[in-house]
């Protein structure tokens, strides 16, 4: 933790040193479009060698009954059997998170007794972070689109609903500031989430956090010419950036947060963004006994063996060795009485063998 | 590739969108607001950088005083008095709304509600 607090810092230390230096430009266009050619690449890199990995067969982590008989009721959600059926599971995960609507915890108390109860909190503040974060990602497409479509002035007036302050504040600032705050509190105060958190996960907290922080401070405390940014902006968007006027190190800290965050993220925990939907233990239909699903690494030149095809392989040496056979040898035919009698006497005895393992498997199949 | 027929398709939507204002603009950031300045006045009550970015904190504050406080004393910049108004004061120079204030408001999709409550002086005498 002690150690992504401070690269949070040192980012923070990093931009502000930079713009006071006047690398400008470096921090407000050159890592920016680093940044977000890293994201594209490395996210539809990550996004490819996931779809490498073969799947053999359906491995869905299923959580009510599955298909079976008629009568038997099917929880479709739960343990999908049909691609429709997949989607819909699918869009409630995506949407509303139903895995963490589904989060149990387990509690001793006096008796010693083990208790279960349900525990939606990480799921509550989970939604109302990722929500959040979508609509403040919505609300700056008003800095990289000109006109500004009229969707993104509804967002900006339902969030500003209120019009508390000039400028107008933000209920998802508020609500964005309070998650992440809950969830960073989670992973400090439960130890056993403590126990399993690492800087890989208190890092993209820390970053996020200072990402919302910087910008309330640049909308409401410090207050920046939007003008300037806009241009600035807008140029990114159209490949032909220009800093003009002085737009102050709040921005350049916030923007170099933001690249930070868009490279850092296909290479950490935040790939979950495609890797909700490449998640196999979710987006498989649980139908291992309908469907037939061959291994996909398997030598198509290896021929399925079935037991039939073994036994014609093999079947005189298991009657050799008394083995029992479905399909008895062929009876022998006998015109060969008359070679030497050295060889005969040799394979007189096993003749009676051979013919009393037939004789034994009907009787043992009975 | 496994499922290619359904990753393939889910990148090329994940690109479309997060590529979004690059093929909306096609290369064209539109016009660049200019707001109209006074004719004949060259000074404001502040810097212009700081009237830039904070205008709308000194109309915040102008409207608590006057309104919430009865504080309606002019403030008095370089021996120059303003009325602390909007009406009064600000527009009494900056006289044409749409070639002022929405020039900016309008590029940067601000919507101040000032206008909630005062009537936007007309545009043509």
């Amino acid at each position: 933790m002690k150690h992504a607090f401070l690269a949070v810092i040192a980012l923070i230390a990093i931009s502000w040193i930079g713009s006071l230096v006047g690398l400008d430009y470096v921090f407000g266009v050159v890592f920016p479009y680093l940044a977000f050619a890293i994201f594209l690449g490395g996210f539809i890199y990550r996004i490819v060698n996931w779809g490498k990995s073969p799947v053999p067969f359906r491995i869905p982590t299923t959580s009510g009954q599955g298909k079976s008989l008629d009568w038997v009721r099917q929880d479709k959600l739960d343990c999908p059997a049909t691609f429709w059926q997949v989607v819909g599971r699918m869009l409630l995960e995506v949407f509303v998170f139903r895995s963490l609507f589904k989060n149990t915890k387990a509690e001793i108390h006096d008796g010693p007794k083990l208790v279960y109860g349900s525990s939606k909190w990480l799921w509550l503040f989970g939604l109302a972070f990722h929500y959040s974060f979508l609509l403040i990602i919505l609300r700056h497409l008003r800095l990289f689109l000109n006109p500004v479509p009229a969707f993104i002035g509804q967002i900006e007036f339902f969030d500003g609903l209120f019009q508390v302050g000039v400028p107008v504040l933000y209920q998802t600032d508020l609500v964005f500031v309070g998650a992440v705050t809950f969830l960073f509190l989670r992973r400090v105060l439960i130890p056993q989430v403590k126990y399993i958190s690492f800087a890989a996960d208190y890092f993209p907290l820390f970053l996020i956090f200072a990402i919302g922080a910087t910008g309330i401070l640049m909308r409401y405390f410090f207050r920046v010419d939007v003008v300037a940014i806009k241009q600035l902006t807008m140029g990114i968007a159209t490949f032909s950036p220009a800093i003009s006027g002085d737009i102050g190190s709040i921005f350049y800290i916030h923007i170099f947060l933001v690249s930070a965050l868009l490279a850092y993220f296909p290479f950490s925990k935040l790939m979950h963004l495609g890797g909700v939907f490449m998640s196999p233990t979710r987006n498989l239909a649980n139908n291992n006994r309908m469907v037939r699903h061959v291994n996909p690494w398997n030598d198509p030149n290896i021929k399925p063996h079935s037991y039939a095809d073994y036994e014609d392989e093999f079947r005189e040496f298991m009657v050799d060795t008394v083995l029992p056979v479905e399909k008895e040898l062929p009876p022998e035919p006998e015109p060969e009485p008359e070679p030497e009698p050295e060889a005969a006497e040799t394979e007189k005895p096993a003749e009676p063998a051979a013919e009393e393992a037939p004789a034994e498997t009907p009787a043992e199949k009975e | 590739m496994y499922d290619a027929k359904y990753i393939i398709p889910g990148l090329i939507v994940f690109v479309a969108l997060m590529t979004f204002p690059i093929w909306k603009n096609m290369g064209n950031a539109g016009p660049v607001p200019k707001p109209e300045k006074p004719v004949g006045v060259t000074k404001c009550i502040d810097s212009v950088k700081y009237m830039r970015t904070s205008h709308m904190k000194v109309l915040d504050d102008w409207r608590d005083e006057v309104l919430r406080e009865g504080d309606r004393v002019p403030i008095e910049v370089n021996g120059v008095k303003y009325d602390k108004s909007l009406m009064n004061g600000c527009l009494k120079c900056h006289a044409d709304k749409k070639k002022f204030c929405d020039e900016c408001h309008v590029y940067t999709s601000v919507k101040p509600y000032c206008w909630d409550c005062h009537f936007v002086p007309k545009e043509t005498f």
